[in-house]
């Protein structure tokens, strides 16, 4: 294969175009702008706990059904075969039922963290993971603020689960398998629809309600999104969750990167010349 | 790996360079001695466990969690690794850039330390990947995932290690008695150098802004927006103390490989880099303490991990550094090693105080390393101290370039 000056060039270019410029492109989030994210919205003055939307979620996806007990006060978590989980607590107001899953936030960590974007962040809001390209690092792990991807350790071909708002379903018309299982806490729409539909319930029954939505502006915003009857730290949602997005945090590095590219080296070619033609250093002799 | 770089002209007339090569891959020396008989049973079982890894699972070996998916073998191999190898970048900034002759007797063990460093401790992360099957992804292929620290990591430590090799090459050459080769590997010396050095600049404290999106999951005494130029500055001092350390060790192992007048440099080239280690260190010890009265975190410090926290300050960073500024200005050789040894063991805890201590400090299910995580990590290191031991004895990297090589000049 002969490789000549021009294409020898171009190449190196190209490889330095990727290097220098690619680096700091913000995850892409939306393609399309006549596509909205979708979501979905629960609403757990609505949720009685019957745990339905977690076995169709292990329906839909080849789990085994949920077997362990909900119990108040114990945090069941999301785990490699289990997507969404639904908690009880015992508060002043009664039994109240949480739900958790991946938030599908509009900015997220985990696929900004990816460097191979098998963490993806659809134009259709979910976030989805491809087995095709991911290589397993667990970077997704580190970065996700809730806690969602879970990784099959105990498998030679190991991946990575979490809640995919029933991808396959929803580019076919569908929706998700738990928003069909459920009676009327769990709802699917646009995101734009869903906070219309929370503001609306909350401002018809405002003593019902905690005067906020839940991933409106958390984690620069969600496409899962909940209301709650109690303060949503009580309902077991983490207090440290930041408004602004996760990626936020490394974008400042990130966008230092081409500087130092380009200004670095020349400081360095200026001081080496600078340098060159001096007599060396005497040696300390002791 | 060495022997795949094929020489441009054969200088050995009498052997053809495959008879040379297999000659070269015989080993030489004793074999009953105190490091092979550790560290041989070692590496037998890390093989052997490295094998059960790939068969069963990541989980079959190591206690990572869902909430801690990072643990000793990023942590410490390649987080920690990776700055002990900060030597190599900080040494040609020295020596090529800054013309400091004194330093040119080093320079080339150093660099080979660095290189085998990348090439074994960012290796080592293949055995933590759980599909590395899909490595290749970020590096060919139209799945560059460019908004990630990790992406920008990864090419680094794939471009600092060409260029690495790039700068250790003349020794190579000198090896193989390529000449022809020689002088226009050394002529890429430079260019490699500038780049390595940018590429060095960016990684080092890369591997600190992994950490930046994990903000709610590093304890606040550890996590601040400047943990990347953190972890650049104690790269240099990292760096520069392993030297120190390989270097006192070198020159009794190696004692015969060593030229009479580097001997005689070696007590003024560890106290130059004690008073640079010095500096780097005051230069971290204030920024760290500026971190911390803009963090405003006064309140944890009454915490057992305040507690550590002052410990890992006063007691790794603030005395090493009092200890290498008085030992050059007493010119004591044994303090230098001594400061060298507990700067390292500060930087260790450092880097595991942000990457697994501190790191989900405060999750009802903590991680500590297995048995078998911990053997194969040693597996790890002692297999890139046999390659090193191996280079070291047959290619001129401590002693002397051959007679010709000063002839060309």
């Amino acid at each position: 294969m002969a490789l000549d000056r021009r294409n020898f060039l171009k190449t190196i270019g190209v490889a330095g175009f990727t290097l220098l410029a690619g680096r700091n492109l913000a995850s892409k989030t939306s393609g399309n702008s006549e596509i909205e994210f979708q979501g979905l919205l629960f609403d757990a003055s609505r949720c009685i706990g019957c745990r339905s939307c977690e076995s169709a979620c292990a329906q839909a996806h080849n789990f085994p059904e949920p077997q362990d007990e909900m119990v108040a006060g114990v945090l069941r978590k999301t785990n490699e075969t289990q997507r969404c989980v639904i908690n009880i607590r015992n508060t002043e107001a009664g039994e109240v039922f949480s739900r958790n899953a991946c938030m599908h936030c509009n900015e997220p960590a985990c696929a900004a963290a990816c460097l191979t974007q098998a963490m993806f962040k659809t134009k259709e809001g979910p976030v989805i993971w491809r087995a095709d390209k991911c290589m397993g690092c667990r970077y997704c792990m580190v970065s996700c603020p809730f806690d969602i991807p879970k990784f099959e350790y105990h498998s030679a071909n190991p991946k990575i689960q979490k809640c995919d708002m029933c991808y396959d379903r929803i580019i076919e018309g569908g929706i998700p398998a738990c928003a069909e299982a459920c009676g009327d806490a769990l709802i699917f729409g646009t995101r734009r629809q869903l906070i219309a539909e929370a503001r609306k319930r909350i401002s018809e029954n405002p003593e019902k309600y905690v005067d906020q939505i839940y991933g409106e502006s958390t984690a620069g915003g969600t496409g899962y999104l909940s209301l709650s009857p109690i303060p949503f730290t009580e309902l077991g949602y983490d207090a440290k969750i930041q408004n602004k997005s996760y990626p936020e945090l490394s974008k400042g590095f990130l966008y230092s990167v081409p500087s130092v590219f380009v200004l670095l080296p020349p400081l360095l070619l200026g001081i080496y010349e600078a340098n060159k033609n001096s007599q060396p250093k005497e040696e300390e002799n002791e | 790996m060495s022997n795949l770089i094929v020489p441009i002209t054969k200088d050995n007339e009498e052997k053809s360079t495959w008879q040379f090569l297999l000659h070269e891959l015989k080993p030489k020396g004793e074999w009953f001695t105190v490091f092979n008989i550790i560290s041989i049973p070692i590496i037998l079982l890390g093989i052997v466990l490295i094998v059960i890894r790939f068969w069963k699972g990541i989980g079959s070996i190591t206690n990572l969690t869902q909430e801690i998916p990072w643990g000793l073998w990023i942590g410490f191999d390649v987080v920690t690794g990776v700055a002990f190898a900060g030597g190599a970048y900080v040494l040609t900034f020295m020596v090529y850039i800054l013309n400091m002759k004194k330093y040119h007797s080093i320079v080339r063990v150093t660099v080979l330390n660095g290189f085998l460093a990348y090439v074994f401790y960012a290796g080592a992360l293949l055995l933590d990947l759980g599909r590395p099957w899909n490595v290749v992804n970020p590096i060919i292929g139209n799945n560059f995932g460019t908004s990630s620290v990790l992406f920008l990591v990864a090419w680094h430590f794939l471009l600092y290690m060409f260029a690495q090799l790039i700068e250790f090459s003349p020794a190579i050459a000198e090896w193989l008695g390529a000449k022809r080769a020689r002088k226009i590997l050394s002529g890429m010396t430079i260019a490699a150098v500038i780049f390595g050095i940018t590429l060095s600049t960016l990684h080092q404290s890369g591997l600190g802004a992994l950490y930046l999106m994990a903000k709610d999951k590093i304890h606040p005494l550890w996590y601040s927006e400047f943990i990347p130029i953190l972890f650049l500055i104690s790269s240099v001092f990292a760096g520069l103390s392993m030297v120190i350390f390989e270097g006192s060790i070198s020159h009794k192992v190696f004692f015969d490989q060593i030229s009479e007048k580097n001997h005689k440099a070696q007590n003024g080239i560890l106290k130059g880099l004690s008073k640079i280690c010095a500096g780097a260190m005051f230069a971290y010890f204030f920024m760290q303490l500026l971190v911390f009265i803009h963090g405003q975190q006064w309140a944890l410090l009454g915490t057992p991990m305040g507690y550590w926290y002052l410990l890992e300050m006063f007691g790794f960073v603030l005395l090493p550094m009092m200890l290498f500024f008085y030992s050059y200005r007493t010119g004591n050789i044994f303090m230098i090693r001594f400061a060298a040894i507990i700067t390292m063991l500060g930087v260790i805890i450092n880097r595991l105080n942000v990457t697994v201590i501190g790191f989900r400090w405060d999750a009802p299910v903590h991680y500590y390393p297995s048995w078998m995580e911990i053997v194969v990590t040693l597996t790890v290191i002692f297999t890139e101290i046999w390659i090193f031991r191996w280079i070291i004895t047959r290619m001129p990297v401590l002693g002397d370039s051959p007679e010709w090589v000063k002839e060309e000049k």
